[in-house]
């Protein structure tokens, strides 16, 4: 069930006051429009990468939405995060088509990798390992997608030396 | 005489497969050349397993090069434009001489996909030169009335293709029978089954004819707005549809007075998904879009009586909205000429898993599986034995291949226990475990469960923790008896189709491979050598050669033998890893 994602949530603020100010466009934009909250969580994602506790209670102050309102939709939508994530977010895909195509063998070499397990962030906060249900390539099968990049059929092998290139030029 | 043209397949899978690196070298090469070229984009043509595709338009003919990568691309420039001497062993299609692709193409009847890669999707002139907006600009000049635009939808036979395969036209007819001075029409482009991308091709290589499917709907139902739902994960498709939507206000085909039309006014905005995959249900969607949770909700009333906001709602897919234009430009028998007698024109279908020739395919109805698989697929991946296709996703089933021969329509395929379902069409060989894929589409449900209704929410759960169960080596008598009892619990007791279908997947498999379930539960070995913890590691003792990796490899010393002898796997401290194997370099690991 959808909740279940709670279970692993730890909330943890990093976000300063005047980054709060960030948020002020968005909030201009949709005040007092209907169906406004998951744009503005939306956007508010987009500002920190996560949704910082700081900036559900400054919403709800801004704009009347209730607290409990946002957090359940947070919680229910798979795009929300409740904890920062790392600079390079790894989205290996576990569609059908990657299924069936060895999908499991990728996210295994990452983890091993990287030294995490999938849906955790790496030490450094450079990586974070995540399973997501098909990015559209599935003739390409199995596909990984780092930021806007896509990358297809892989084998664990060559999904590891991607990481090691990108680690490269990270160090750099 | 016409310069030459050279475009390049830019879809998200195009793009994927690297064109867009392509793309640049054609670029850097026309410019330090000044080659006296047209160089453009397109989008996908379907033909994924040939990506990146570049296509050469000359005075001599038509060509398609697949496989192009940066080097390739240099090559066919050198070649083909500046030699006028076409490389023939990159060439995929042509019209000038047979390739092996051509069975790929032939048996296709592009309606929906009609434009999709053959023309650049960013560019408004372009479509209009393949008769975008023709269908809305003949029902203004020619006065059409909206009952009789719904009375051509109904006479085509088309169905909704988004699954449920409801008659679009009747659903028209509902909408529009309603009063109300707002009144919404929705493009459902969630595309939610994990394995599956007609849609995203769609949006990205034809938006307008999305557009155009919109407005014609709401001409004739009378409705003001419309709102496209698309999935987050296709980032290239909202900005093609913005992109699209902004060119289609700016020529006044959206807005007041939509079309040229008097007193039609119809504009449409795109609403970004943030990932569930039961939003793609009506009401949930409808539920979503007013930004709360997308919980599904009891029906009636219908979303044609009280939707969005209240107000009459019509929702309908992006493929179904594709080939309205069509339809209402070329009359409803240019449609209803293909198909059964209950399931009239064509389907897209996402081909993929471990087929040779993976990619789109148009069809007729009608058409078997087999005619897809094995005359446009081209087989099975490394000639190995077809096992079973899958049909439907996670609401869908895996048809053997003594039914290889099912006619590709609605009743026949539901007859099977699978379900036609938007499109994805996985294939699948012997190396796929049937538990385990009926695992995985079980945890997919399960997650995906909303958790309203206590039979999906903890019946799937249920479900999977016996199909873990059973992967595991830990499989009981009685097991198979429990699914199914379950599977029809589930099926009777939940609200929407997500839990109604749940089961379908573990239905069909044991209904078609029970003895794998057997295998598992009672022999407790996986056939298809996927199950880990079922499988036997034995060193191959003519075979080994004594060189000491998997030994090393073996984290749990399970592996003894000296230096150049035999090695040995004790099988009571085997894990069933699976390292030796892998470190092995001569083949000597048996595994059963
Ligand atoms: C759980 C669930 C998921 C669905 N996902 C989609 C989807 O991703 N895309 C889609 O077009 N229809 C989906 N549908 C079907 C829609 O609810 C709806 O029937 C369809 O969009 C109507 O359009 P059509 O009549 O043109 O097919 C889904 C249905 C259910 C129950
Ligand atoms: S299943 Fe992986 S991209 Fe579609």
């Amino acid at each position: 069930m959808r909740i279940s994602r709670l279970t692993n949530v730890e909330v943890c603020d990093k976000v300063k006051e005047e980054d709060l100010l960030l948020l002020n466009p968005i909030i201009e934009k949709y005040r007092n429009k209907k169906g406004n909250l998951i744009p503005i969580l939306q956007g508010a994602q987009d500002i920190y990468g996560y949704l910082p506790e700081a900036a559900f209670r400054k919403i709800s102050k801004d704009t009347g939405l209730r607290l409990s309102d946002m957090y359940g939709v947070a919680t229910f939508y798979a795009q929300f995060r409740l904890s920062p994530v790392g600079k390079n977010i790894i989205k290996v895909c576990h569609g059908t088509a990657c299924h069936v195509q060895n999908a499991k063998d990728l996210t295994k070499a990452l983890e091993e990798n990287l030294g995490v397990k999938d849906g955790e962030t790496t030490e450094d906060s450079l990586f974070t390992l995540e399973s997501v249900a098909c990015l559209g390539c599935c003739s390409l099968a199995p596909v990984m997608m780092i930021g806007d990049e896509t990358y297809g059929n892989l084998d664990g092998k060559s999904a590891s030396k991607i990481i090691k290139k990108l680690k490269k030029v990270e160090a750099k | 005489m016409s310069k030459t043209k050279v475009i390049v397949g830019m879809g998200s899978c195009g793009i994927a497969a690297g064109a867009n690196k392509t793309y640049s070298v054609l670029e850097n090469i026309k410019v330090a050349d000044s080659l006296d070229v047209d160089l453009s984009k397109t989008s996908c043509v379907g033909m994924c397993y040939k990506e990146p595709l570049v296509e050469i338009i000359d005075e001599s003919g038509y060509y398609m090069y697949g496989g192009i990568d940066e080097k390739k691309a240099k090559e066919i420039i050198e070649s083909h434009v500046v030699n006028k001497n076409p490389v023939k062993e990159y060439i995929v299609k042509s019209d000038k001489f047979e390739t092996e692709n051509d069975s790929y193409f032939n048996g296709q009847v592009k309606i929906a996909l009609r434009n999709a890669g053959y023309m650049d999707p960013e560019s408004i002139t372009e479509a209009e030169e393949r008769d975008a907006y023709d269908a809305i600009k003949k029902i203004g000049s020619e006065g059409i009335d909206g009952n009789t635009v719904i009375q051509t939808i109904l006479d085509s036979g088309i169905r909704g293709r988004g699954g449920g395969g409801f008659p679009t036209g009747l659903k028209w007819k509902f909408a529009a029978r309603e009063e109300s001075k707002d009144k919404y029409i929705i493009c459902n482009a969630d595309e939610g089954d994990p394995g599956a991308f007609m849609d995203r091709s769609l949006l990205e290589g034809d938006p307008h004819a999305i557009l155009e499917g919109m407005l014609i709907g709401a001409y004739a139902m009378g409705s003001n707005q419309g709102v496209i739902y698309c999935r987050a994960e296709y980032p290239l498709a909202i900005e093609r549809l913005n992109i699209a939507i902004d060119q289609a206000r700016e020529k006044g085909y959206l807005g007041k007075n939509a079309s040229g039309i008097k007193g039609f006014d119809f504009d449409i905005y795109v609403k970004e998904g943030a990932g569930a995959f039961v939003c793609g249900e009506e009401t949930a969607l409808i539920a979503s879009v007013e930004g709360e949770r997308g919980m599904p909700r009891r029906r009636p009333p219908f979303p044609a009586v009280s939707g969005l906001w209240k107000k009459p709602t019509n929702i309908n897919n992006v493929e179904t909205l594709a080939n309205i234009p069509y339809i209402v430009l070329n009359g409803a028998d240019s449609y209803n000429k293909y198909g059964t007698e209950e399931s009239k024109g064509t389907k897209v279908f996402a081909l993929t898993g471990k087929i040779k020739n993976g990619g789109l395919v148009e069809v007729p109805m009608g058409i078997s599986l087999r005619k897809i698989i094995f005359d446009l697929g081209g087989g099975i991946q490394d000639d190995k034995k077809f096992k079973a296709v899958q049909l439907g996703g996670p609401s869908g089933g895996c048809i053997p291949e003594e039914l290889l021969d099912t006619s590709v329509d609605y009743d026949s395929v539901n007859s099977t226990g699978a379900i036609m379902g938007s499109g994805g069409m996985v294939v699948m060989d012997e190396s796929t475990c049937m538990v385990d894929l009926a695992k995985f589409f079980l945890n997919f449900t399960q997650q995906e469960s909303c958790g309203k209704c206590t039979f999906c929410r903890m019946g799937t759960k249920r479900m999977l923790e016996i199909l873990t169960r059973i992967t595991e080596g830990k499989g009981e008598h009685g097991d198979i008896e429990k699914l199914e009892e379950l599977s029809g619990q589930i099926k009777d007791n939940s609200l929407c189709g997500l839990g109604q279908t749940a089961p379908n997947p573990v239905l069909t498999t044991l209904k078609y491979f029970r003895h794998e379930y057997e295998a598992h539960i009672y022999d407790k070995k996986c056939p298809a050598k996927v199950c880990e913890a079922l499988l036997t590691y034995e060193i191959i003792a003519d075979a080994c050669t004594g060189c000491t990796l998997c030994a090393r490899k073996c984290p749990v010393d399970a592996i003894s033998g000296a230096k150049k002898e035999i090695h040995f796997i004790d099988q009571d401290l085997c894990i069933q890893c699976g390292a030796c194997d892998d470190a092995c370099n001569f083949d000597s690991i048996l595994v059963y």
